[in-house]
């Protein structure tokens, strides 16, 4: 029987819980969330880089709702537990929904630390744990005006520098004498301050806050000694305080965060408690590498394993600053037992420090140049006896044994369990081995197959070196492969150029973005042509001129030069007028070959390019409109007789593939797109290996993509399971849209979503219903200027010089 | 010399090419961004795809069968190809296009 597994809160070390639990028991939980925001799972660390604008949340969320969604497992999002009966084991939400538990996780996290002077509670003072506090601060930001930070920790020097960087005016007041002085000497603390003030954010230190006033709304800070600064916006962020306070309530152990012995169980033996409000061994922990241990403990002891057991670990502390290095590690304080190496090299910004205890390091703190730090991690946690290497131990593991080594073999000579990626505790070897063992080439393949530097991001340089010395020249991280030999930038560079520059024209394009070519060449210019059609629908003018031949004339060329021809047989379903046409056609032109094609239509061959004109005034006649057979844009959609006939049928997949296909032709995409519905999961119309497939079941349409059956040989991804017809139309149109607006040219679906990612794919066409809605409009709209008939346009004579020899030469007139 | 009225340079399209028959095959005709005006038999010497149907960019035109390169002005194909197709003299009067008249007779002889 599934016992039911309850979590309380959903930040990143549940989250990582769940993913270890589901590994390792899948099906024994059934699993509840309550989650006090009302949202997923995001990568907390990263909120810096958000208050920066350097990335955007949508990148930064871990889980999607499809996660949850696909694992089973139940969130209630903006739901605060608000008691626990131990007794009756449940809990109950501020919204009064009551959830029986077998098994309790409580990880409520931390609250930030206020301080408790007059005006705290002013609108205007902000703490910094949230999304909802670094979008309170972007809107904040706009004004351009004056901010305070109150303490400079790690998180306040962070919050300054977002604050900065989005144009506010930033004062950080720090209570010690040195910045970040729990982490940093003071020697570093002043190089850090000194970087600080260099992008105009000034500091105070040895300031005492005495008061925030305002009338209605924060107006200005007063420091003990009088000073008085002016500040619409006031972040505290002096340090945060394990929420344990419900805990406390239903009478679990609680000293500073909720008590947890080495497998994270309470006092209470159905209850666990991980992450920062949790307290082991005396221990609470606010950094994520130790948060990430314990829920790796807590997993497996759900899992059944009773050994598991947390072990305290240092972990190194950085600043994610843009331009600011900085790295410490463990203690560093001085002692007459410790001896001390440091370097200095003022003009370079660099400082080094080694805190030594009987040859072994204790503490390191580095700043302005930190590749090192992984070495001197490993020393320390190894205990390695330095005495040997003494005199140059400061200079790094490339200066030991001889001639100063390149860096990147200081990182060939790492051991193997050296650890790489402090936030997910990854060591050398296991990405080293995940990159032979699977073959990864890519930087994403290692995050998603090791998860290493796959949160903070920090290691990325170590990792993109551990490729290079793995697969040597597969790897080339700087190399973005440029179009075509007349740009030096890739397309993914092109495009985001055309939509930033409004550049609507080929010309354009060449101009501005500095083409060495006066016109391109026979690999830019459909490319660019495509871009443009793409994001410009109403705008743009279609380059024939720039168009692959087949788009010219909108037929296939064959080896001999003449043409084939493949009218639209929607969903594969034609009748005898068709039928009747077709042969006339045949019979008229003198068509030397019919043959019934994999999308379920047929194709006439060998027919001179003068004729086509003429062959399409005849099939338009019968109602036949062009097949583009020839395009990079909505092939055929491939259907089985379904519920019409079919007695496994679910769905009417015949219905659904020409509503599908009277939607969407017409559009123009990167590469070709074959799609495919199937009215059972016996899938007789193969849509499994389709770009786009439905496979029709009881419960509704379950949408696939990504499949391949050309050159590769790919089985599908499932996107997600919709209910409707209307629904299955809207996702698949939305998914489309995507990837007309990000695949780069020539490049199928199931390339484009490897690129981007499967998960981010679903996240934003099954989970994010704006975004969903957003593509599907741009889709329908761009629709509205695609949708015409090439083949009735060049009846009605458009492009005739296409179909007609200049002139004719014969030798008799040649020899008048 | 004598040449052959073909048509006017209005027929072909800017970065295009327009055939002209003859009883020995098609001559292929371009006209470049910068209305330079070419022709050359509209057989690529790779296995003999129509070049009249390719892309032309700079005084160049890419097959359309397997996307060899060949320069109008010589007829060679350009890059790592090697090949090389007629080319025949033209000449703009005007609006006025003409073909040489010898280059096609001596390709009948």
């Amino acid at each position: 029987m599934t016992e039911k597994l309850v979590i309380i809160g959903n930040g990143m070390a549940p989250g990582r819980m769940l993913e270890h639990l589901l590994e390792q028991a899948p099906g024994r939980y059934q699993v509840t969330i309550f989650n006090a925001e009302p949202r997923v799972n995001y990568d907390r660390i990263m909120l810096s880089p958000v208050l920066s604008g350097e990335k955007a949340f949508e990148e930064i969320i871990i889980h999607g709702d499809g996660w949850y969604i696909a694992n089973g497992i139940t969130l209630y999002k903006g739901h605060k537990i608000v008691a626990i009966d131990r007794t009756a084991k449940t809990v109950t939400s501020d919204h009064g929904v009551t959830e029986p538990y077998d098994k309790l996780v409580i990880a409520t996290g931390s609250v930030p630390f206020i301080i408790p002077v007059p005006g705290h509670d002013l609108p205007g003072v902000l703490t910094y744990r949230d999304l909802d506090d670094v979008q309170a601060m972007l809107l904040a930001a706009q004004s351009r005006a004056k901010a305070v930070v109150i303490g400079g920790g790690l998180l306040g020097l962070e919050a300054a520098a977002g604050l900065n960087a989005q144009g506010m005016d930033v004062t950080v007041l720090h209570v010690m004498p040195t910045l970040m002085e729990r982490q940093l000497d003071p020697a570093a603390g002043y190089l850090l301050q000194r970087a600080v003030e260099e992008r105009g954010i000034k500091v105070i230190t040895k300031a005492n806050t005495q008061a925030i006033t305002g009338n209605g709304k924060v107006e200005q800070v007063e420091l003990a000694d009088g000073t008085v600064i002016p500040a619409t916006l006031v972040i505290m962020a002096v340090g945060i305080r394990p929420n344990a306070a419900l805990a406390k309530e239903t009478g679990i152990a609680v000293n500073r965060g909720i008590v947890v012995d080495a497998g994270m169980r309470s006092n209470d033996p159905d209850i666990y408690a991980i992450g920062e409000c949790a307290e082991v061994n005396g221990m609470v922990y606010g950094l994520v590498a130790p948060l990430y241990e314990m829920a790796r403990v807590a997993a497996s002891q759900l899992a059944g394993d009773e050994k598991a057991a947390f072990v305290h670990m240092d972990t190194p502390t950085k600043l994610k600053v843009t331009g600011i290095e900085l790295f410490s590690l463990g203690d560093f304080a001085e002692g007459e037992d410790r001896q001390e190496i440091v370097l200095r090299d003022a003009a370079a910004g660099v400082y080094k420090r080694l805190v030594l205890k009987d040859d072994r390091i204790i503490g390191t703190v580095l700043y302005g140049e930190t590749g090192d730090g992984a070495w001197f991690n490993d020393l320390k946690k190894k205990q390695t006896d330095i005495s040997q290497m003494r005199d140059t131990l400061i200079f790094g593991q490339s200066y030991q044994g001889g001639a100063p080594l390149d860096p990147m073999a200081a990182v060939a000579a790492l051991p193997d369990d050296a650890e790489i990626c402090g936030c997910n505790g990854v060591c050398k070897g296991k990405i080293t081995g995940a990159i032979t063992a699977r073959g990864l080439t890519s930087l994403d393949d290692v995050r998603a197959h090791t998860k290493a530097s796959a949160s903070c991001g920090s290691c990325t340089g170590l990792v993109e070196k551990l490729m290079v010395l793995t697969i040597g020249d597969k790897y080339n991280p700087a190399a973005v492969q440029p179009m075509c030999g007349c740009t030096a930038l890739g397309h993914d560079e092109v495009r985001r150029l055309i939509m930033a520059k409004s550049l609507k024209t080929i010309p354009a394009v060449m101009q501005e973005l500095e083409w060495t070519t006066s016109c391109g060449c026979a690999k830019c210019r459909p490319a660019l042509n495509y871009y443009l059609v793409c994001d410009w629908p109403d705008d743009y003018a279609d380059d024939y001129q720039s168009r692959f031949v087949n788009e010219r004339v909108h037929a296939n060329i064959q080896k001999d030069g003449t043409y084939s021809v493949v009218p639209r047989m929607w969903g594969g379903v034609t009748n005898a007028a068709e039928l009747r046409a077709i042969a006339d056609v045949v019979d008229k032109f003198e068509i030397p070959m019919v043959k019934v094609t994999g999308g379920q239509r047929i194709d006439m061959l060998g027919i001179r390019k003068e004729d086509l004109p003429a062959v399409w005034a005849d099939l338009g006649q019968a109602g036949f409109v062009s097949g583009h057979a020839y395009a990079k844009g909505l092939r055929t959609v491939k259907t089985c007789v379904g519920s019409d006939w079919c007695r496994f049928g679910t769905q009417d997949s015949t219905g659904l593939g020409i509503r599908i296909e009277k939607f969407m032709w017409g559009s123009w995409t990167p590469a070709k797109v074959k799609m495919a519905v199937s009215g059972c999961p016996r899938n007789c119309a193969e849509a499994t290996c389709k770009d786009v497939g439905v496979i029709c079941v009881d419960s509704g349409y379950e949408i696939h993509f990504a499949g391949a059956a050309g050159l590769d040989i790919k089985g599908t991804e499932v996107l997600g399971l919709v209910k409707t017809e209307d629904e299955a139309l809207e996702h698949i149109v939305a998914l489309t849209q995507m990837y007309r607006e990000q695949g780069r040219y020539l490049e199928r679906i199931y390339k484009w979503a490897k690129r981007v990612g499967m998960e981010e794919i679903r996240r934003q066409i099954m989970d994010d219903g704006e975004k969903r809605k957003a593509y599907y409009e741009r889709f329908v709209f761009s629709q509205k200027f695609a949708q015409v008939d090439p083949w009735s346009e060049r009846v009605s004579g458009k492009d005739k010089h296409e179909f007609r020899p200049m002139a004719s030469v014969g030798f008799a007139e040649a020899a008048e | 010399m004598t040449w052959i009225a073909i048509g006017s340079l209005s027929d072909i399209p800017r970065r295009g090419a327009r055939c002209v028959d003859t009883p020995e095959g098609k001559i292929a005709v371009f006209r470049t961004a910068d209305d330079q005006v070419y022709a050359i038999d509209d057989h690529c010497p790779h296995k003999g795809g129509p070049l009249s149907q390719g892309i032309v960019h700079g005084a160049a035109v890419t097959c359309p069968l397997h996307n060899w390169v060949i320069s109008l002005e010589t007829g060679k194909a350009l890059g790592a190809d090697e090949g090389r197709v007629r080319t025949i003299p033209v000449k703009v009067e005007g609006e006025r296009l003409f073909l040489a008249l010898e280059a096609l007779a001596s390709r009948a002889a």
